[in-house]
């Protein structure tokens, strides 16, 4: 059983379970704010549809129904790289929050990474990944 | 049982505090359309609206209620449930950021000391990111459940506009957790306040300039807003939603606003800190409240910078946009990154 009182009662930097006990309330807070929202706004608003209004928007002319075709590679290709780099710099945060005890030696290790990341870098350059015009 | 031994008192405090952020920032974003129309119609020589109450101050409430008596249409070929999930998501992700930003010391009621921030947890830089990745969710669900082609368009360049820059604003993040060594927003206020330490605008110009950049572009604004481009995408990733939906997705937006305001002001420039004065010799209660004025007018300059440079600066194209983030910020933050290190550990030994 836990005890939450302890828990609560503990320093102002909370690094257990019971410090993310606020944001579980402010998510509680919020989506039934936003849930509540938009029940009141769809029950408030009238009820007219048509079948012109039911059709996906097209600017004026002839809408041409599904809109989920196949699309340019690249969004795909920028969303791998990011899951890529993105934990690379991850590692980065343990590292910075220890930096100075670890001193020229972690530095120099940093350093090394730092470079295997650039080389990552230069290779999706070069392979023109991130070159937008056709 | 021992759950029954809850710290009421603790968590009726926390539930003001969150009703007053969560209200709060609802207000402050109503009225950034308000002054959004006024800032707009101010560089362009015209009035901006006047009608509704003095100075057209009621402007914002009647926008807001009117959304409420809009039709709430859901196309045809959209996913229902994914159609209403989405402004769900992007409103409370909107809506979860505050928790973590520090909006005040702390104030003494009753000798109970209450602190001004909802959640002090240990992490609270990566909760931001986090929270703010959800946000991405929303725009690329409700594009993608509107099954309309500029949607589905303008959702995808939303998307990885933001993730894109999301690499740079982490790296530069990483270079401001050197100077204090540790992920807390509440220790990064405490270490520009100790006496000795400047605001970190100071130590960190180019990593200021470029995380107020990203904050430009992870919030869709001008320059950077090609999710919503008009001339290409008609309206952009939220073209289909009408009504409350609709709503959402625009308030959301400037929630991320002053949000990432909030946070630009505490990690650069030093929070509710104000210049020049020691709050510890003053009475703690008047340091807070005179602490939160101090946040608030930093925050409010930034707000208005944001809707300066919509109003002054033309849209990028989609090339440049992911060139600038890619090939030229993420390199100049690590380059930054490394240098600070070096100078920290240099000036250390």
């Amino acid at each position: 059983m836990y005890h939450l009182t302890n828990i609560l009662d503990a320093t102002p930097t909370v690094n257990t379970a019971g410090g993310y006990l606020p944001i579980i309330i402010q998510l509680v807070f919020a989506v039934g704010f936003v849930a509540s929202t938009l029940l009141i706004s769809n029950f408030l608003g009238p009820k007219r549809i048509s079948k012109e209004k039911l059709e996906p928007f097209a600017s004026g002319i002839p809408s041409h129904g599904e809109a989920r075709q196949p699309l340019a590679i690249k969004y795909f290709l920028v969303a791998i790289l990011f899951v890529l780099f993105d934990v690379e710099v991850i590692f980065f945060y343990p590292y910075a929050v220890n930096f100075k005890s670890l001193g020229w030696t972690g530095f120099g290790e940093v350093l090394l990474f730092v470079a295997f990341f650039l080389i990552g870098f230069f290779y999706i350059v070069k392979k023109k990944a991130l070159i937008w015009e056709d | 049982m021992t759950l029954l031994t809850i710290d009421w008192s603790l968590i009726i405090e926390k539930l003001v505090l969150i009703a007053v952020v969560v209200l709060g920032s609802l207000v402050v974003a109503l009225y950034s359309t308000y002054a959004e129309r006024k800032v707009a119609a101010f560089m362009q020589d015209r009035l901006g609206p006047n009608r509704a109450g003095p100075f057209g101050l009621l402007q914002p409430l009647a926008d807001g209620a009117k959304f409420f008596f809009k039709e709430d249409v859901i196309p045809v070929l959209a996913n229902k449930w994914l159609f209403i999930l989405g402004p769900t998501i992007a409103m409370s992700a909107a809506l979860m950021t505050s928790a973590v930003v520090p909006w005040g010391n702390h104030i003494e009621i009753g000798g109970r000391i209450i602190s001004l921030q909802i959640a002090d947890i240990n992490i609270g830089v990566l909760y931001v990111f986090g929270v703010v990745g959800m946000g991405v969710y929303g725009i690329m669900i409700g594009g993608w459940a509107s099954n309309n082609k500029f949607s589905l368009l303008a959702a995808l360049r939303g998307a990885s506009q933001v993730i894109s820059y999301e690499l740079p604003m982490g790296i530069c993040m990483i270079t401001l957790i050197m100077l204090s060594g540790s992920l807390s927003l509440k220790d990064k206020v405490e270490q520009q306040m100790s006496s000795g330490h400047l605001w970190n605008i100071v130590y960190q110009p180019l990593g200021f300039v470029i995380f107020l950049i990203c904050a430009f572009a992870e919030c869709n604004r001008t320059p950077f807003d090609l999710a919503e481009a008009e001339n290409e995408l008609n309206m952009g990733y939220h073209q289909e939603y009408s009504s409350m939906k609709l709503g959402f997705y625009l308030f959301a937006e400037y929630i991320n606003m002053l949000i990432s305001s909030a946070v630009i002001v505490t990690l650069f420039f030093g929070g509710y800190d104000i210049p020049f004065l020691d709050e510890s010799k003053l009475n703690p209660n008047t340091a807070a409240i005179l602490g939160i004025i101090a946040l608030m007018a930093k925050v409010v300059f930034f707000i208005f910078l944001f809707m300066w440079v919509r109003w002054t600066i033309p849209r990028f194209r989609y090339d440049q946009l992911m060139n600038l983030g890619w090939k030229k910020l993420l390199p100049l933050a690590l380059i930054n990154m490394l240098v600070t290190a070096a100078v920290i550990l240099w000036l250390h030994k």
